[in-house]
């Protein structure tokens, strides 16, 4: 049976903490009867608790924390006694009698302690005494632990400046060595544990040095934190002395985590101003080491730095930062020949970031930072490490961040280069960030060349990029990835007409290559674009330059014919319907009859060859008529034309009632208000007339078919739309026929054959309404209704 | 009973005493049945001053053929002529600048020791006989030459070291101070150690007699160094009961005192390499 380990140490770590009460109590005894000798003698037994070599440090640790308790009690004692007038340089010789070393040390550093308070040595000696002694404990975790002891001990009796422990004796200097000399030992033990137990631990090893760490890390804080280290010392005798040891160790954790700590530390202006000499540690460092991350920190924290007040950027130009850093980022990835893509990236987005946070004015270096980053990458394909692509999107995302302006991060040549090592999907997201980026800052793009440019980038949204992939891709993703890029085909303005043909010229070239999935997103956007240009230029006098090429109505309709053409590629017969009609529309503003009638013809034709489907049809046909309602640029031919083919078309219509509503929607055709000439009473009549047959046969059919009528919502929306040209003064309509009508409906809904139906009662009853209330309104109109009897 | 009593008890009672016995120090001594004693201590060429008290039993006179007081092996003074005691009687007595070159010793096969002894004579009968012990001791003035002592030694391809120990005789209150350098290291030494031995030797030629003790172990260093680490020594004397190193003492017996250097192995072998060293008494100021 193998023992459980765990357990096993849970049962040493009681054990040691049962010894080390025990003895503590008897120490407790000896020190409140004064008994020196006891006292000596039962702590030097507590502390033996402290030999174990059984405990993991996590374990250790708890035992030594308890130890520490129980020393404060007795350096008390010692204070004590030394104001008893006890000599405690006899104490400092006493404890050493102690004949087990680590025992003997820890109570050394605890009258050690005593003895630098009481001032009857100078504080450098006593510390120097110290340091030197515990070269004794040679055991990693224990010497560790020791150590860690003394720095704790003596923290507040260094001889700092400004401290009661300065002298002429003492001065700074030798609290920093002593300070530095504690951390190298530390280090030079935390380095031998991994070399400590068998080959097959190595791990839990590695995992137990981690926890150990910050001891070590600790005397580089007590270090930050002695006033008299200024810049100069820093300089001259901490960094270089520091880096030596991390240097010389040759081991990938420590070498991390120290030049970690290092970064964090000690204050930026001191990095900023031995900038060279901590970056050139860098190269010589194990090629384990995590460089980039360590970098990586220090950029960070030189930009938040840079960052936190603008008084401070002369320094960075002053020591030449950017250059420094970038030297040192190169000469790391050279001497990395295998470091992954991601650190690579990692390491320029730091320093992106830091150029664009110091040198904001300096658009160059951050192109250069991507220049080389790109220069790194070449060679390697596509990213396929998905945390080294979130990398790049970072890195990319830093100058939008940056500037809030997309315009100038199209200034960097770099930027597209990079995007290039972007797999298609990261491609889009990034495509993505920029126009949102646009979109939050509502950036306008002026100019054909920034057009190019940002296509450039967001080309992943424009087309497909090598290789198809569009079954693996969600639908719903793709609607929003392309109803964004078309908000985006909005930002792209000019005011100037001529400058604003190139951009939809552009535009038009590169959404085209788009294929029948996106075109029914994009082609819309730019339809619309176009339409705000014709509008611009609908006010001026045509061609204000006699200028062949400069920009006409005319010559975007042409365009905007071709461009709705395309569609039919898809085909999207509805969409480009509409378009169509829109157009027309535009045409007819611009007094362009020949345009406008092209379009319709388009739209008839997609109309006739193209929409099959019920539902569409009736939907087509109602915006047909609506827009064709609201022409005026058509002499009498062409409108005839149309509007004969759009009654035809309602009257073809499947479903009776959709044939019935066309119908006398049709009846506004030949009725425009505010147009003399279009008020044709007659053939107004006719299509109501028409309508009311319709309404009547699908009654029969449905009591054919049913056994009832159905209802007779037909006839009151007939009867409504007879009332606003009976009101609009449309002589074919009589009081007559209305009254007939009115009484027709009447009888309809008594029949018993009908069907009950609410909402047609309240709309006729609400008719009725209106009609009395018109009768009571007084003036024209109530002499008009005057003869209608409800 | 009184006068059975009588018939075994000697007839009188002997004291010897000093007449600097309240000034002079006084030493613990061991007795043969491991009673330790306080005895008078003196050092070499001192005058061993002080007065034989002789008291008869119930105030009978007794008779004597005399008497004398010796210090052990050296000197006899005669007290008195042979005659009768019937009273108290007080004998002063001085050794003058009495020469004793040697310490007092006691050790495992051989001790050395200072006695006062009163006899009085007597006829057909055994006589009456007093002892006081006293202890000597000398003191050496601080050594002109004292080198420290230094050494590379090793184990090939093992364990290679330089040591150094700061001199090379210390007092009996001297503090051992050195280092000890480590030049290649390739066993796994668990521990360090640094032990004070005494070699007592008796005899002479084939009749020698060594008794080697261990009077201190003082753990140096904990754990395994590497190579080019230098761990501290330092040592007090003045915890241990060390006693001078004597050479030779009348051809009888030697006391030496060496320091061993002991390292200890994870598989609890001990590697080790000892030096002599000189203790000296000082005078104590």
């Amino acid at each position: 049976m193998i023992s459980d380990g765990v357990e096993d140490e849970e049962k040493w770590l009681t054990a040691g903490i049962a010894g080390l009460q025990q003895n503590a109590f008897y120490m407790h005894r000896a020190l409140d009867s004064n008994n020196l000798r006891d006292a000596l003698k039962y702590s030097a037994q507590m502390l033996s608790e402290l030999r174990t070599s059984r405990l993991s440090p996590h374990k250790y640790y708890e035992l030594y924390m308890r130890s520490f308790d129980e020393l404060r009690k007795l350096e008390m004692f010692f204070k004590e006694e030394a104001r008893r007038g006890c000599s405690i340089i006899d104490l400092y010789e006493l404890v050493q009698h102690a004949g087990n070393i680590l025992p003997r040390l820890y109570l050394l550093c605890t009258v050690g302690s005593v003895y630098i308070k009481s001032k009857e040595a100078p504080a450098k000696d006593v510390l120097k005494d110290l340091v030197e002694m515990c070269r004794g404990i040679q055991h990693p975790v224990r010497g560790l632990f020791l150590r860690s002891y003394l720095s704790q001990v003596s923290r507040d009796k260094l001889p700092d400046i400004g401290s009661e422990y300065e002298g002429d004796a003492d001065t700074v200097i030798d609290a920093v060595e002593f300070v530095l000399q504690n951390f190298t030992e530390m280090n030079k033990l935390w380095v031998r544990m991994q070399h400590q137990g068998p080959a097959r631990e190595k791990e839990k090893r590695e995992k137990e040095r981690s926890e150990l760490r910050d001891l070590v890390g600790k005397n580089l804080h007590v270090l930050s934190q002695i006033e008299g280290v200024d810049l100069d010392m820093y300089k001259d005798t901490v960094l270089p002395r520091v880096l030596e040891q991390v240097v010389n160790c040759k081991d990938e954790l420590a070498q991390h985590y120290l030049m970690d700590c290092i970064i964090q530390v000690f204050p930026d202006e001191y990095h900023l101003q031995t900038l060279d000499v901590l970056l050139s540690a860098c190269p010589q460092l194990q090629p384990s080491v995590d460089i980039k991350t360590v970098l990586s920190q220090l950029m960070e924290r030189l930009s938040n730095y840079a960052a936190s007040s603008a008084e401070v950027l002369p320094e960075f130009l002053q020591v030449e930062a950017f250059s420094k850093l970038s030297n040192a980022i190169g000469k790391v990835i050279e001497a990395h020949v295998d470091m992954p893509t991601i650190g690579v990236v990692t390491l320029y987005s730091s320093l992106l970031t830091f150029t664009l946070h110091v040198h904001p004015d300096r658009l160059d270096y951050a192109d250069l930072v991507l220049g080389a980053c790109v220069k790194k990458l070449s060679g390697k394909g596509k990213i396929e490490d998905s945390k080294a692509t979130k990398q790049i999107v970072a890195l990319l995302s830093a100058p939008l961040e940056k500037y809030n302006d997309i315009v100038t991060a199209l200034k960097l040549s770099n930027y597209p280069r990079v995007m290039e090592y972007l797999d298609t999907e990261t491609n889009k997201v990034m495509a993505t960030v920029i126009i949102q980026s646009i979109m939050k800052n509502k950036t306008c793009i002026e100019t054909e060349d920034k057009v190019e440019a940002l296509f450039e980038l967001v080309k992943g949204l424009i087309k497909d990029l090598e290789g198809n992939h569009q079954d693996e891709i969600d639908e719903d993703d793709f609607k929003e990835e392309q109803n964004s890029f078309a908000r985006l085909i909005q930002m792209l303005y000019n005011e100037d007409p001529e400058e604003m043909f190139k951009i939809i010229c552009t535009v038009r070239k590169h959404i085209l290559t788009g294929g029948p999935k996106r075109l029914p997103f994009t082609i819309p956007s730019l339809i619309f674009s176009c339409l705000k240009l014709v509008r611009q230029l609908q006010g001026q006098d045509e061609n204000p330059f006699g200028n062949e090429t400069s920009t006409t109505p005319k010559k975007i309709f042409q365009l905007l014919n071709q461009t709705i053409e395309a569609l039919s590629s898809v085909p999207a017969p509805e969409l480009s319907l509409r378009l169509y009609l829109q157009c027309a529309e535009a045409a007819n503003d611009c007094d362009l009859e020949p345009v406008a009638y092209e379009f319709f013809t388009q739209a008839y034709i997609l109309y006739e060859e193209e929409i099959s489907d019920s539902k569409a049809q009736v939907t087509a046909i109602h915006l047909i008529i609506g827009t064709l309602q609201r022409m005026h640029v058509f002499g009498v031919e062409n409108r005839d034309t149309l509007t004969h083919k759009a009654t035809g078309y309602s009257a073809k219509l499947l479903k009776k009632s959709d044939q019935c509503r066309a119908v006398y929607a049709c009846s506004h055709l030949f009725w425009v208000d505010d147009q003399e000439n279009m008020k044709d009473g007659e053939r107004v009549l006719l299509c109501l007339k028409r309508a009311l047959r319709i309404a009547n046969a699908a009654q029969q059919m449905a009591n054919a078919a049913r056994g009832n009528t159905g209802s007779v919502t037909l006839f009151v929306e007939i009867l409504n739309k007879y009332l606003y040209f009976f009101e609009k003064g449309n002589p074919q309509i009589t009081v007559s026929t209305i009254q007939g009508l009115i009484e027709l409906i009447t009888t309809e809904m008594q029949s018993d054959t009908t069907t009950p139906d609410p909402a047609a009662d309240a709309f006729f009853a609400s008719t009725l309404r209106y009609i009395q209330f018109q009768k009571q309104k007084g003036g024209a109109i109530s002499e008009k209704y005057e003869p209608i009897k409800v | 009973m009184d006068f059975l009593v009588g018939a075994f008890k000697p007839p009188c009672n002997v004291s010897i005493s000093f007449v600097d016995t309240k000034t002079r120090k006084q030493v613990p001594l061991k007795k043969d049945n491991g009673q330790t004693i306080m005895v008078p201590l003196f050092q070499s060429q001192e005058n061993i001053i002080g007065e034989v008290l002789i008291e008869p039993t119930q105030g009978k006179k007794f008779e004597h053929n005399g008497v004398k007081i010796e210090l052990l092996g050296q000197i006899v003074r005669e007290l008195d002529v042979p005659g009768e005691l019937f009273e108290r009687k007080t004998y002063q007595f001085e050794f003058s600048t009495v020469e004793m070159p040697h310490e007092s010793y006691n050790g495992i096969n051989v001790r050395l020791r200072y006695i006062l002894k009163v006899t009085i004579g007597r006829n057909y009968i055994s006589n009456i006989v007093e002892c006081q012990d006293f202890v000597v001791r000398n003191f050496t003035p601080p050594p002109s030459i004292n080198n420290s002592i230094k050494m590379e030694v090793g184990i090939e391809d093992c364990l290679h070291i330089e040591f150094e120990y700061g001199k090379s005789k210390y007092h009996l209150k001297d503090v051992i101070i050195g280092k000890i350098y480590f030049l290649l290291v390739r066993i796994k030494i668990k521990n360090m150690e640094l032990e004070i031995r005494r070699r007592e030797s008796t005899g002479s030629g084939p009749n020698t007699y060594v008794e080697t003790e261990t009077l201190a172990k003082f753990e140096l260093m904990d754990g395994a160094p590497v190579r080019g680490e230098s761990i501290p020594v330092r040592l007090f004397l003045s915890p241990y009961e060390l006693t001078p190193t004597y050479r030779n003492i009348n051809n009888k017996f030697s006391v030496k005192y060496y320091l061993n250097l002991v390292f200890v192995d994870e598989e609890d072998r001990r590697y080790f390499k000892q030096q002599e060293i000189t203790v000296y008494r000082l005078l104590e100021s």
